[in-house]
């Protein structure tokens, strides 16, 4: 059916919006996968391996903005060696070949080297949007080659990522010419930076609406740095060291109380615990507030200022803040829909915040939709209480810092409880769990978690069971990320072909054999399983006897590109 | 952050109804080579909501006859709800549910399947949800919580859920030809699962008769689930108090050192560990990167103790606490090392081992200590260095 011109097509077609969409406008007919293909700009790509760069190029001719994300979620917590792969190059490179338009990259947990931030800023005239989460590979130089060769840039954004610092130079990179700067988040640099560079670059950068300053900007330059920008949106401070009774101190308060436009504030990596107060005079215009970067304020200091925040939708902190401080937080921020509450002492495991914490929230916040909340002990009636109070829940991750750890007051599994957050919180897309869980609580997730796209699993269940409910049960499962759980081949080769509308499945430590996968990956040609064998943990003879190995870590991902090239050596595709 | 965008999927209604339909389409799109049966027939894609085998048309028809006692409707979810019930047989002593394996259940297998389906918890957390057993309609109160009235009205839907005593009536539930299909688990289920690296003793004594579980003990690879900078950032972000602000726009050699070092890949590089010395109620942090050698971090050790511990002394000896006296009576705590003095140094490595400061280089001992302790020396000869499970497990606690 062609009722309308293709360029009307196009034109409706710019009105959808999201990927999902998108891609369902696509399958309709052949003539509308030819339009919207032409006619997207920006493409999401949730595995790099699942397509070739070359076919991405090739349909969406309009390409404007690619996001691409690597390794495994996993890779965050040390579980995938260096090297697993998720190189950026290949990708700049073939789109520097078809001539892409290209003017913004974001990256999630990829390699990124040297040579390709250098070619991406040589190959793309109108790059404007670098935005690199979680990467590794790149020094200061592919920086210094982004701000020098990118004439066009607007966004600079590096959200903690690792990168070896070689010299503060990188800023001075920065044409005079260049005026066009929005964004600047370099916050993860361990290094010097150049003072007066960044100074002048703010001077020039009229625009400019978010600042994210690494350790290395001390608190004067902060100060006139302020002076220049008030209009800031965005601000993350760096080093908040001094002397409260200095000039210095004074100046800033001064300079702070400019800045009526900050909406978002993080950053304090280093703070001296008191002398806030500073900043009291914007909390009231916050809406997002960071401070997990920072373990040297005091909880009373926190709480002070929160109590400023009474606009506050997002709010990531330290556990330090307490039950109490939380107490606070439900009382003030009515607002709030995001919190993270990470531990600030991980290895010692005494963290400052429990379920009660939770449950205050829960009762103050009513428009809470994503949590991520480390604390050292839950119960199932607090979870049933935060289920209740809170039913709007998208994201919902619990992390108790032991892991096993059941119902702190009753010894229980803490399988109700989650049954009750999957029971009433219908909408909810993401869902971590821990603490003592049983087979039990995977039945409730299989049969409530309807909307559920990404699951955690760490140290639950009983027996394959478990991970067959959720198999069965969760229609809408995208990612699936097991770690030391008694899943085996039984649940793993139970339902094939559900992995080809996932995008992944991670299992470690279980209970899963070499066999298994063997059979998994020659029943299912259109997924890519990988076994990533470190330490040379298992040996591939050959011969019946070692399908029998349990395997330390699979990785599977439906693609289309077929076995990947560069998997290290570690790396078997089965 | 990069979070993913929601994800709304492009059929917007009720997924109750529509999960019949256009799953099955994208089940049939999805698949391709694997021709699973199951998948071609609505009939087949109710069984499948339910948590059904794949295949087993037979199955799902019994199910909804033994629904009927329940009074509710053939719905996916009753039906998943009926499904919970195949759980007669497995003994979990935490599970302390259903006990009771009603006559009406066919012989079926006793599969040790785990207790499953919603079930009374133990008696304080017992409160479960009596809704989606009854109707299309989404429930309007579950959560009863902690009332037992609605349990009374609601006999045939929601009492099995909240008392252990309706556990009977919700058993009828059970539907025992699913007890009989069973996953074909038997074996899988009733084997005891055995991490490689697991202690023999859960944590918990209160599953000491389930399934051998993973439990923790200690530290673990990738435990607690947060990016390595965050590990280091008590760390880096104390050592760096310390400095003026002239040091870190001169940078501090030390910094860098501590944090430009690429991160291994199980980061281990925290710099401050706690220390608490016998007798001393309050503890103390010490930053290693401070220090480059064994004799330093003793005599930063005491200084840190020093005026604490004759603080301590003078406390217990029941005195006024004068400045003057504490400073006359504070005495070096000396021979941290090599067991001559009245204290010793010991370390908690990154397995939980209690281990003797100065035995190995330096820099490996900054590597994997994790905290540090100055105990009396008489103690730590009594003390079995380097330990078994269950020290590992209380030394963590």
């Amino acid at each position: 059916m062609n009722y309308f011109p293709d360029e009307v097509l196009e034109h409706i077609f710019d009105f959808v919006g999201s990927h999902k969409d998108r891609n369902s406008v696509s399958q309709v007919c052949k003539l509308w996968y030819r339009i919207e293909s032409y006619s997207r700009q920006t493409v999401f790509v949730g595995n790099c391996y699942a397509i070739g760069p070359e076919r991405v190029a090739e349909r969406f001719s309009g390409l404007k903005s690619i996001t691409l994300k690597g390794k495994p979620h996993f890779a965050d917590f040390n579980l995938v060696p260096p090297d697993w792969g998720g190189f950026v190059y290949p990708w700049i490179e073939a789109f520097a070949r078809s001539r892409v338009g290209l003017e913004e990259l974001r990256l999630k947990r990829m390699v990124v080297s040297d040579e390709s931030l250098e070619l991406l800023s040589r190959s793309f005239p109108n790059f404007k949007s670098l935005v690199l989460v979680s990467c590794e590979g790149f020094t200061t130089d592919g920086l210094a080659a982004v701000a020098a060769y990118c004439r066009q840039l607007k966004e600079l954004d590096l959200q903690e990522n690792d990168v070896e610092d070689h010299r503060g130079h990188w800023l001075s990179c920065f044409p005079e010419s260049s005026t066009s700067l929005v964004s600047l988040n370099f916050a993860c640099l361990k290094g010097d930076i150049n003072l007066p560079a960044l100074e002048r670059l703010v001077a020039r950068s009229p625009n400019l609406k978010s600042l994210r300053l690494s350790r290395a900007v001390p608190l004067d330059v902060l100060q006139r740095i302020l002076i220049r920008a008030p209009q800031l949106l965005d601000l993350g401070v760096g080093s908040y060291l001094h002397d409260p009774d200095s000039e210095n101190y004074n100046k800033l308060v001064t300079a702070i109380q400019k800045c009526k436009s900050v909406r978002s504030l993080s950053g304090f990596l280093d703070v001296a615990p008191h002398c806030l107060s500073a900043f009291h005079v914007i909390c009231p215009n916050l809406t997002s507030l960071n401070l997990s970067y920072a373990p040297g304020i005091y909880d009373n200091e926190l709480i002070k200022l929160i109590r400023h925040c009474h606009k506050l939708q997002r709010l990531w902190i330290l556990d330090c803040i307490g039950d109490k401080g939380l107490e606070v937080v439900a009382s003030t921020c009515k607002d709030l829909e995001e919190l993270r509450v990470f531990p600030s002492d991980p290895y010692v495991g005494q963290a400052a915040v429990t379920e009660e914490g939770l449950v205050a929230i829960s009762r103050g916040c009513q428009k809470l939709n994503s949590i991520l909340y480390f604390c050292q002990q839950m119960t199932n009636a607090a979870l049933i209480t935060v289920a209740k109070n809170c039913p709007n829940f998208v994201r919902f991750r619990l992390c108790i810092l032991d892991p096993t750890k059941p119902d702190a007051v009753t010894q229980q599994p803490l399988d109700e409880g989650f049954g009750a957050i999957v029971q009433a919180c219908k909408g909810l897309k993401r869902l971590s769990l821990s603490g003592l869980l049983t087979d039990q609580v995977f039945l409730y997730i299989g049969m409530y978690a309807e909307q559920l796209e990404m699951l955690s699993i760490a140290f639950a269940g009983d027996s394959d069971k478990g991970m067959q409910y959720v198999l069965k049960g969760c229609k809408k499962l995208r990612k699936l990320e097991i770690r030391d759980s008694p899943f085996g081949n039984a649940a793993l080769l139970m339902d094939v072909a559900k992995y080809e509308t996932m995008r992944s499945l991670w299992m470690s430590s279980c209970e899963v054999t070499l066999g298994g996968c063997k059979a998994l990956a020659k029943r299912m040609p259109g997924l890519n399983v990988e076994i990533i064998n470190e330490n040379d943990q298992m040996e591939f003879v050959g011969g019946c006897d070692d399908d029998r190995q349990k395997v330390e870590k699979m990785y599977l991902y439906r693609t289309l590109a077929g076995q990947r090239r560069d998997a290290p050596e570690f790396v078997w595709t089965l | 952050m990069m979070e993913e965008c929601s994800k709304g999927s492009g059929a917007a209604c009720s997924p109750k109804l529509l999960d019949l339909i256009p799953k099955e389409m994208e089940w049939a799109v999805a698949k391709g080579k694997n021709g699973d049966v199951e998948r071609s027939s609505v009939e087949i894609r109710k069984l499948e909501l339910r948590l059904g085998l794949p295949g087993d048309d037979e199955w799902s028809l019994k199910n909804t006859n033994t629904a009927k006692n329940m009074n509710r409707e053939r719905d996916h979810h009753d039906s998943l709800f009926s499904l919970g019930y195949f759980n007669h047989g497995h003994h979990h002593n935490h599970h302390h549910h259903f006990h009771h394996h009603q006559p009406s259940h066919k012989a079926g297998s006793h599969e040790m399947s785990p207790q499953v389906g919603p079930v009374a918890g133990s008696s304080s957390s017992s409160v479960w949800f009596n809704q989606q057993q009854q109707q299309l309609a989404p429930p309007s109160s579950f959560l009863q919580f902690p009332t037992t009235t609605k349990a009374a009205t609601d006999k045939q839907q929601s009492s099995c859920l909240l008392l252990p005593t309706v556990a009977k009536e919700s058993s009828q539930l059970c539907c025992t030809k699913v007890g009989a299909i069973d996953l074909q688990q038997g074996p899988a289920e009733k084997k005891a699962f055995s991490p490689p690296a697991a202690p023999p003793t859960p944590a918990n004594t209160a599953v000491a008769n389930s399934s051998q579980k993973r439990t923790a003990p200690g530290p673990v690879v990738g435990w607690p689930p947060i990016r390595s900078f965050r590990k280091n950032l008590a760390s880096s972000s104390s050592s760096s108090k310390q400095q003026q602000t002239t040091d870190s726009q001169s940078g501090n050699p030390n910094k860098k050192a501590a944090t430009s070092d690429k991160p291994v890949e199980v980061c281990k590089k925290g710099m401050f560990v706690k220390i608490n010395m016998d007798g001393v109620p309050i503890g103390r942090k010490v930053d290693l990167t401070a220090y480059d050698s064994y004799p330093r971090l003793s005599t930063a050790v005491d200084e840190l103790f020093r005026g604490l511990l004759a603080a301590q002394r003078d406390s217990s000896a029941g005195g006024n606490i004068n400045k003057q006296q504490q400073e006359g009576e504070e005495k070096a705590i000396t021979g941290l090392l090599d067991g001559s003095g009245e204290y010793t140094l010991v370390y908690e490595d990154n397995e939980g081992d209690r281990m003797l400061v100065g035995d190995v280089p330096w820099h490996m001992f900054v590597s994997t200590v994790k905290r540090l302790r100055v105990l009396k020396s008489s103690e730590v000869s009594a003390l079995s260095l380097g330990c078994s499970k269950q020290e590992k497990m209380v030394a963590m606690k």
